[in-house]
């Protein structure tokens, strides 16, 4: 590998930015492209569908071998809400890799003690939303009950793409939300991408259970990512 | 907290960094799996001519090998492509275990 390819590289994911290394296995050359550079041709077509599958693969153009490394940066949760369930998410999300940052406006619940080892940020979501944008690699759980708190990250994770956006509540609770999201100029479509209630059914009870239930449903969502479309349209038909 | 397990653990960082000191170094490549592959198509091991390492090209089953060939590439500079099954003869000293097979490409960084 070309050792400006690898810096190169590294830069990209380190600033989490979408990158695939190309490489041609014939000769050893490779180089980084990052997601809409231009690329001609077959290869070019090839590197479009890498971006969008997150699948790494070997490919054959005119007779020659390339490998195609794509590299998506490492998803992210955002947990809005220092409550009982966020204490144990917290540390499944990082042990699943997850870059893990907790918001919540209210000091008496986002304190060090209650959180050791985990990015909080006593700040309200459109603030720190601000500083630390969201993106399509980012997952959100919104978990404070507080539409106050709760609309303004849930606002803010749909117009960002975040490829899970879950919402802690009763279906009544929902469905007021449904309201008020509506009022804010959101489409039944959007409005039917967040998960609620949030985490698989796995008929959790506890806050360390619940927090399961959403790490799964994180995981899943993000591992089935391209499929969502097609379920969500099985879902509602 | 910057996840710091992560980032030590990350091979293309460690690579970058053994880089820095100085250090030869060669990056082996999962290339293409078949059959139940316990690492996927992307991941790394990445190797110093010391035979330190970092990472992983499967569950732990042919890492020896690869760190072995990757040793060879760091002295010879080119690069070579290994491939990995059970139905290979070397199946009894690093077969793949799980049943799959798979192609790792072995380069030289530099």
């Amino acid at each position: 590998m070309d050792p400006y390819s690898l810096k190169k590289l590294n830069k990209e994911r380190q600033a989490r930015r979408a990158a695939v290394l190309l490489t041609d296995i014939g000769d050893g050359r490779d180089r980084v492209i990052k997601e809409g550079d231009p690329v001609a041709g077959a290869l070019g077509e090839a590197v479009k569908r890498a971006f969008l599958s997150g699948k790494s693969t070997i490919i054959e153009v005119d007779g020659r071998s390339f490998f195609l490394n794509v590299h998506v940066p490492p998803p992210r949760l955002v947990v809005i809400g220092a409550v009982h369930i966020s204490q144990a998410l917290a540390p499944m999300a990082r042990l699943s890799g997850y870059d893990v940052e907790i918001i919540d406006p209210r000091t008496a619940f986002a304190t060090p003690g209650r959180f050791p080892d985990v990015k909080l940020f006593a700040e309200w979501p459109q603030d720190a939303l601000e500083k630390r944008p969201l993106d399509p690699y980012t997952a959100v759980a919104v978990v404070t009950h507080d539409p106050k708190i709760d609309d303004q990250a849930l606002e803010r994770a749909l117009k960002a793409g975040c490829f899970y956006i879950g919402a802690l509540g009763s279906r009544k609770t929902h469905a007021k939300r449904v309201e008020r999201l509506a009022a804010m100029g959101f489409g039944t479509d959007e409005i039917a991408l967040i998960h609620s209630p949030i985490g698989l059914d796995i008929g959790a009870a506890s806050p360390a259970e619940i927090a399961v239930a959403v790490m799964a449903d994180v995981i899943k969502t993000f591992r089935t990512r391209g499929l969502q479309a097609t379920r969500h349209l099985e879902k509602t038909a | 907290m910057q996840n710091p397990i992560e980032r030590i653990q990350d091979p293309l960082l460690v690579a970058e960094s053994w880089m820095a000191e100085g250090r030869d170094v060669a990056i082996a490549t999962v290339v293409e799996t078949w059959g139940s592959a316990p690492r996927p198509v992307g991941s790394h091991l990445v190797i110093d001519e010391a035979g330190n390492f970092e990472g992983s090209v499967s569950g732990g089953c042919v890492e020896g090998s690869v760190i072995a060939e990757a040793l060879d590439v760091i002295s010879h500079g080119s690069p070579r492509m290994l491939e990995f099954g059970v139905a290979d003869e070397t199946a009894w000293q690093v077969g793949l275990s799980c049943g799959g097979r798979i192609k790792v490409y072995v380069e030289r960084l530099g």
